[in-house]
């Protein structure tokens, strides 16, 4: 046996990892360029230009795209928030709630989102909207993200609160601190990181969701994801890349944010 | 049996909310179950209604939508069921389209998470945060870049032509082959990341060990490394067949009308006056039903072999 060959390394997987990194990202990278496209058309390229970008805030289709954007970031920013307080609670009841009989059945409807497959989930919400005579339209869209970005919400929460000894509170308790003030000062501070990721998360699953958004919408009213599938269905076009590139560098923006956050947290 | 107060007796369990824990469940029972626990009940109700004609339901029991989606009774409803193939078909290539790009994932995906998890720690992160990106774009605008790119006057048909590779323009668009495609870039970070996460937890002196004992490279990789990541692996496929199965945006951008999938036949049902919604609500019992199936057969708790912890 030569002891210099390394055990770990398999020679083909370098190339599978570049190959994986390629698929990722090129249609990604291409789109991005295309985005500054002069051209009128998609497919002739004729050199650099902001026009597109221009386009999508004050060309004919801005006032929908607007009105979608505005829909969109409002219904997550309150999802995410809403989801994010409602996971918090849950994650407390069940990490830090010793054992009963409602736990095991409480994460069990936590996950169910998740477990569920998504056009299911909004096939039902729109039949349950509808047999109780609910009328689409915003508010159906806020109380469904609402309710799938609870799990979203929640996995980080939970993992990052079972990181946390209960010493802490206990420790604080013993000083005569009461339970809500032990919650507030000490167990709600070491849990910021993630509670923070779990909104993250929860804000981009509903800014991303186009399936139930699409059922429980409702005529008239539409979110990023639905006006740029509706554009999308009468052909590609230039402004589409514009919007979508924009859309890109926000998840990137917002993913660096929450990878900064759980490296510095590890740091300290 | 160990009850509410079994934990009373000052052992380390974590139990401070214990008072309150019923009030802090309080908001996720009430929104959970009454806007997804009870939405699926009513749609199994709806399931074995009668349909409108414009697109709603009359409350009469019927078993009609389930019979419409395995049986074929002529044309005035009258005659000898038989079998009717058109919904089984399309069940049956969603799964099979969700199975090969879970295939093509795996195989992908599997070298990708060890080359990762071999790497030195400090570049383990920034891999992993690369995984993670694409994950964290919109699928909808992930899916689009897809269709720009495998045009048939695409980026890729150009680069094709111009390097010589190939003289037409490779027809891609509108095929099985893009469906799957399309699948497969939409969830391969959702294999990579647990299987990274298995083998990083993997005792590679196991690897050392089979091969002071003469295991050829592939060997100590097929019977020593596969077997202790596989708990990884069969999470990292759940989370790509699962949500490939119902898959609306993939089948319906890249696909075409000759690719249907369960997604898209069930949203059609909801989809103007056309549509029959018993018959979408049996459709979804159907996919909800065989991915529970799916979900008991693969997730039965897994036994990992020589993990470090």
């Amino acid at each position: 046996m030569n002891p210099t060959t390394d055990v770990k390394t398999y020679s083909g997987f370098r190339l599978a990892t570049i190959f994986c990194m390629v698929i990722l990202y090129a249609p990604l990278i291409v789109v991005t360029i295309y985005s500054f496209n002069a051209s009128n058309s998609i497919t002739v390229w004729k050199g650099l230009s902001f026009r597109w970008y221009v386009d999508v805030f004050i060309g004919p289709e801005s006032t929908k795209f607007k009105q979608a954007a505005f829909n969109s970031f409002s219904i997550a920013f309150i999802a995410g928030t809403l989801a994010t307080c409602i996971a918090t609670a849950a994650a407390t009841a069940i990490v830090r709630g010793g054992q009963y009989r409602l736990r095991t059945p409480s994460l069990g409807l936590i996950t169910l989102p998740i477990m569920v497959p998504e056009i299911v989930l909004a096939v039902a919400t729109l039949i349950f909207f509808n047999s109780i005579g609910f009328t689409r339209g915003y508010l159906t869209i806020l109380i469904a993200h609402t309710a799938f970005c609870i799990p979203f919400a929640y996995l980080p929460i939970q993992a990052r609160m079972q990181g946390i000894e209960d010493s802490f509170e206990h420790a604080a308790m013993d000083l005569y601190a009461t339970r809500s003030e032990a919650f507030r000062r000490i167990l709600l501070p070491l849990m910021l990181p993630g509670i923070i990721s779990g909104f993250l998360l929860a804000f981009i699953v509903s800014l991303d969701d186009f399936i139930i958004t699409n059922f429980v919408k409702g005529a008239g009213i539409e979110t990023l994801p639905t006006a740029i599938f509706g554009s999308v269905k009468q052909g590609l076009k230039p402004n589409i890349m514009a919007i979508s590139t924009m859309l890109l560098c926000l998840s990137i923006v917002m993913v660096t944010i929450s990878y900064f956050i759980s490296k510095w947290d590890k740091a300290k | 049996m160990a009850s509410d107060n079994g934990t009373a007796g000052g052992s380390s369990t974590t139990d401070v909310y214990k008072k309150a824990r019923h009030w802090l469940l309080m908001p996720s029972w009430a929104i959970l179950g009454t806007f997804v626990l009870a939405p699926v009940c009513v749609m199994l109700i709806y399931s074995f209604l009668t349909k409108e004609f414009r697109g709603g339901v009359i409350w009469d029991f019927s078993l009609a939508a389930y019979d419409q989606f395995f049986f074929d009774r002529g044309l005035f409803g009258d005659g000898d069921p038989t079998l009717q193939w058109t919904y089984i078909t399309i069940f049956w290539r969603s799964i099979w389209q969700a199975g090969l790009a879970t295939v093509l994932a795996l195989l992908i995906g599997f070298p990708t998470a060890y080359y990762i998890a071999t790497r030195p720690e400090y570049t383990r992160a920034l891999w992993v945060f690369l995984i993670t990106i694409p994950y964290w774009v919109n699928l909808l605008i992930r899916t689009v870049s897809m269709k720009f790119l495998l045009r048939d006057e695409g980026p890729l048909n150009d680069l094709l032509i111009s390097t010589g590779i190939v003289d037409d323009p490779l027809r891609i668009i509108n095929t099985n082959l893009a469906v799957q495609l399309g699948l497969f870039y939409s969830y391969l970070p959702f294999m990579v990341l647990p299987i990274y996460a298995s083998v990083e937890r993997y005792d590679f002196t196991m690897s050392e060990a089979a091969a002071d004992l003469y295991a050829s490279k592939w060997n100590t990789l097929r019977r020593i490394v596969l077997p202790a990541v596989k708990p990884g692996i069969v999470a990292g496929c759940i989370l790509v067949f699962i949500p490939s199965l119902g898959a609306f945006l993939a089948p319906d951008l890249l696909g075409g009308a000759k690719n249907f999938m369960i997604g898209s036949l069930i949203e059609e049902q909801f989809k103007g006056n056309a549509g029959n919604w018993p018959f979408g609500a049996a459709a979804s019992m159907i996919l909800l039903t065989l991915v529970m199936t799916v979900l008991l057969i693969l997730a039965r708790p897994q036994r990992s072999v020589g993990s470090k912890t």
